[in-house]
């Protein structure tokens, strides 16, 4: 990862369960959110081709754009308008469609532009800011969010998976946890290791979010005795640990807080880099979306009503097939919205078409959208934001169109 | 303040040992990583042509099935041990890999090997390449540390392992023999791009797209074949000229050395001077680093050519890379390394150490800590940021193994203050000295000293 960034609030001591009022604060009480709806964010990292993944099969273009990347019919994919089709990677996910609890945003990206690096790009996504947020990026939007709404506890807001997520790190008292990991301690040990990390900021505010947590979530874990036995769990939740399906995993988690006190989750699929034979290397990534998506729904039964899934990514790919029939970084790209609080059943966004004239640096899809203009107008219909919020504190610099109507 | 023993182990080398003195002085450390390689003897890593011999005997046996279909089961069967072999042996080449930072008396060389790779990261993404990076690192890496950084570019550049991770084997250009013949075949930006952005400029550098896709098309003809490895393939190569970074390359006959006259003017870029230099800063010393070292260490870089030792000296001789705070937080191969190499394990016992152990004292605790062996999310590698690692799943990860494993590597394990001397030096805070009086047993004493923030940073 480049290393020019990231000046946490951590470093400072700042953050941790206890992080104090945030300068960001305003005075909207609690009761005026909705704050029932559930936003699970998706970081799909490594530049989703949203050309295969929506294909614009209708669009006369593309057949000359990508000689062995086939779209529509020919491809297997299904039809969702009779202009855009889903690659056949998501087909189980078309009963969503057809209760309309599954859309897409098309030609949408974030402000990076033209140097195509997928690590200034996921930085940009994550933070949720303009081209002058490179080398500046501090905190992440989804983190911003929570800090301009009163009443955020540090699980309203859960980072899943063994890695950082930029994307909601910041002020505001969020949780982060992997499913695979549990922390087996001694009363005993708990009080030491409070007291050598008392002077640490860092490892300070990790250990007393680790202890609270896997109390939460792993009660019987916590106490153990010091006999024997812990070699025996320790083996066993290692293998366990190493188990394929980490992804589904991940989405059970989420879906499992989802249903108690969390009201925004953000966890990363990774697998999109597709340079080469890319009919291969996207299936991966797909079939984790899709079972990720079809086990959010499944585990959070009535909650799904109530719950929106956006799906992002740092660009798109180049509209032309490469020589190695994959395709290399672009600009323009798809977003993915799921879930029983979307107005889905449809592909948003004015297609910028695709010949020579309309590909931006006659290589890549002219994005027409803004990544931050369809999140800022899902978290406005799910938890009533004022406008002057998400663009301002959450996403600075934005100007919302207001022409989009995501959620129910 | 200047050279002292203690940070040359911690911050520079694989930590502190009771039996391993540490180094004395900055010329001694520059003159071990000068001298022979006996950690390489003694630890021994496979060789990329090993792995090369097992895809051809699968290469054989897929053959075999598609002639043969009455053979299935069994090719099946034999594929399936040659994958298990495989995924032993990439567990034996990590056991070896970490006995070098456990055993060393020249540490700062298994850091360097840790860190080049790390900067020329490559992912083995199918079949047997999975277990091949290891190899890649003793081949193309390790034995190019000490000398200029051009050799290790173009080393790293044109190894099989690279061409296949970064998509350049199939790349040719446009106008190429190949591309006559069959249209569909084409330019591929995959190394291109890293290599500018990752490897050498860094991306604040001064390059756009369009040197991007004009390298892309010098590099065209970078390829791996099966029998003959690396090799430039003048049919699948542009005609060239390809201007790239404003300097043109090529245009008369299609030959590797437009390639590599390109990668020795790249090594000596001001921008590659201050990538690197800053990458090696961050690494060792801080992740905010003091301007005034970095530009002192790219100063060294420019002024030599490249040349690595004169780096490193430039780093380890200024007052910053001593006098910094430590802030740096170890990753998990150097805090399980770092560990172990305290603990005192044994030689013997690690040695015999059953694969499956190795897999669950290690690889599977490295992973709930971030660190994936040998499979980084992306072609940048591992983070940086201490905040990256000490997350709250990453630090209980941590403090879950510093618990447990010890007990599993020491039929008796150590005293926890004599450890955390042993381990800490004067870094021992007072607070840890009387944690581990009051803790419940030796066991958990033990993973106090290495869960503690002062052993953890580096």
């Amino acid at each position: 990862m480049s290393i020019s960034r990231r000046k946490f609030l951590k470093r400072a001591g700042l953050l941790g369960c206890s992080a104090a009022a945030s300068p960001l604060l305003t005075p909207m009480s609690f009761a005026a959110l909705p704050s029932d709806n559930r936003l699970v964010v998706i970081i799909l990292r490594g530049g989703m081709d949203g050309l295969d993944v929506v294909q614009p099969y209708g669009d006369a273009a593309l057949k000359g754009l990508r000689p062995t990347l086939k779209a529509g019919e020919a491809a297997g994919a299904s039809d969702l308008d009779g202009f855009f089709a889903l690659h056949k990677g998501l087909k189980d996910l078309m009963p969503l469609w057809d209760k309309g609890e599954l859309g897409f945003a098309h030609a949408a990206s974030t402000p990076y532009r033209d140097k195509r690096s997928h690590f200034d790009g996921q930085d940009l996504l994550e933070a949720g800011l303009g081209m002058d947020g490179l080398g500046r990026v501090r905190d992440g939007w989804l983190n911003r969010m929570l800090q301009v709404i009163p009443g955020v506890e540090p699980q309203t807001g859960f980072a899943i998976g063994r890695e950082e997520m930029l994307v909601l790190t910041g002020g505001a008292p969020v949780s982060n946890w992997s499913p695979d990991t549990h922390m087996n301690l001694s009363d005993q040990s708990r009080r030491l290791l409070e007291r050598i990390y008392h002077d640490d900021p860092l490892f300070n505010a990790s250990v007393a979010e680790a202890i609270e947590l896997a109390e939460v979530l792993d009660p019987k874990m916590v106490e153990t005795d010091a006999d024997g036995d812990d070699a025996a769990m320790m083996k066993q939740q290692m293998m366990a640990s190493m188990r394929g399906g980490a992804h589904k995993r991940v989405a059970e988690f989420a879906a499992n807080r989802l249903k108690e006190n969390t009201r925004v989750a953000a966890f990363s699929i990774n697998g999109w880099d597709t340079h080469n034979n890319q009919r291969q290397a996207l299936r991966g990534g797909l079939s984790r979306l899709q079972d990720t998506i079809l086990i959010l729904k499944k585990q959070l039964g009535d909650v799904w009503g109530k719950t929106a899934v956006v799906a992002m990514t740092e660009f798109g790919r180049t509209a032309r097939e490469n020589g190695t029939r994959g395709t290399d970084h672009g600009t323009g790209g798809a977003m993915i919205l799921a879930g029983g609080a979307i107005a889905g059943g449809k592909v948003f966004g004015e297609w910028p078409g695709l010949t020579e004239a309309d590909l931006y640096q006659g290589r890549d899809l002219r994005p027409v959208m803004d990544v931050r203009d369809v999140s800022a107008t899902v978290m406005q219909g799910l938890f009533g934001l004022d406008q002057s919020l998400l663009e301002g504190a959450i996403f600075p610099g934005l100007e919302m169109t207001g022409a989009l109507r995501l959620t129910r | 303040m200047a050279f002292n023993s203690e940070t040359a182990a911690i911050r520079f080398g694989t930590g502190l040992s009771a039996k391993i003195a540490p180094p004395a002085s900055v010329d001694d450390m520059l003159a071990r990583l000068k001298g022979p390689d006996a950690m390489a003897e003694r630890f021994p890593i496979g060789h990329f042509a090993q792995v090369e011999e097992l895809m051809e005997k699968i290469r054989k046996l897929n053959k075999l099935r598609r002639e043969d279909p009455d053979k299935r089961v069994e090719v099946q069967q034999r594929i399936g041990k040659l994958r298990n072999q495989a995924q032993r042996q990439q567990i034996e080449w990590l056991r070896a890999h970490m006995a070098r930072s456990i055993f060393t008396e020249d540490g700062l060389r298994e850091r360097l090997v840790r860190f080049w790779a790390d900067h020329f990261t490559v992912i083995g993404k199918k079949s047997m390449w999975r277990f091949a990076v290891s190899t890649y690192v003793e081949d193309a890496i390790r034995p190019n540390i000490t000398g200029n950084f051009a050799e290790l570019l173009k080393t790293a550049t044109f190894h099989p392992m690279m061409l296949m991770f970064l998509d350049q084997v199939n790349s040719v250009g446009p106008n190429s023999v190949v591309a006559a013949r069959t249209p569909k075949r084409g330019i591929n930006e995959n190394l291109a791009r890293e290599v500018l952005e990752l490897h050498t400029l860094g991306v604040d550098g001064a390059y756009t797209q369009n040197d991007v896709f004009e390298l892309a098309k010098l590099f065209a003809g970078l390829t791996y074949r099966r029998k003959g490895g690396f090799t430039y393939d003048a049919k699948m190569s542009e005609p060239g000229p390809e201007t790239v970074l404003g300097k043109a390359y090529g245009g008369y006959i299609q030959d590797l050395f437009h390639v590599t006259d390109f990668l020795d003017d790249l090594a000596v870029h001001p921008d590659t001077a201050r990538h690197l230099a800053r990458k090696l800063v961050v690494h060792f010393i801080s992740d905010d680093p003091d301007a005034a070292l970095v530009a002192h260490v790219a100063a060294a870089y420019r002024d030599s050519g490249g040349d690595l030792m004169a780096t490193y000296r430039a780093m380890l001789t200024h007052e910053a890379a001593w006098a910094m705070p430590a802030e740096k937080v170890k990753q998990p191969i150097d805090f399980v390394t770092s560990s172990m190499r305290a603990l005192g394990v044994k030689e013997k016992k690690f040695a015999e150490l059953k694969w499956k152990k190795i897999r669950t004292y290690v690889i599977a605790p490295m992973g709930l800590m971030g660190q994936m062996w040998e499979n980084p999310t992306g072609p940048d590698g591992w983070a940086e940021e201490a905040e990256h690692w000490i997350t709250p799943q990453g630090l209980a990860a941590r403090i879950q193994w510093a618990m447990t494993v010890p007990t599993q590597l020491r039929s008796k394990l150590p005293e926890p203050v004599a450890l955390a001397k042993t381990a800490l030096g004067t870094r021992l805070s007072l607070e840890l000295l009387q944690a581990c009086d009051d803790s419940v047993d030796n066991a958990d004493g033990v993973g106090l000293v290495f869960a503690s923030p002062e052993f953890q940073r580096n």
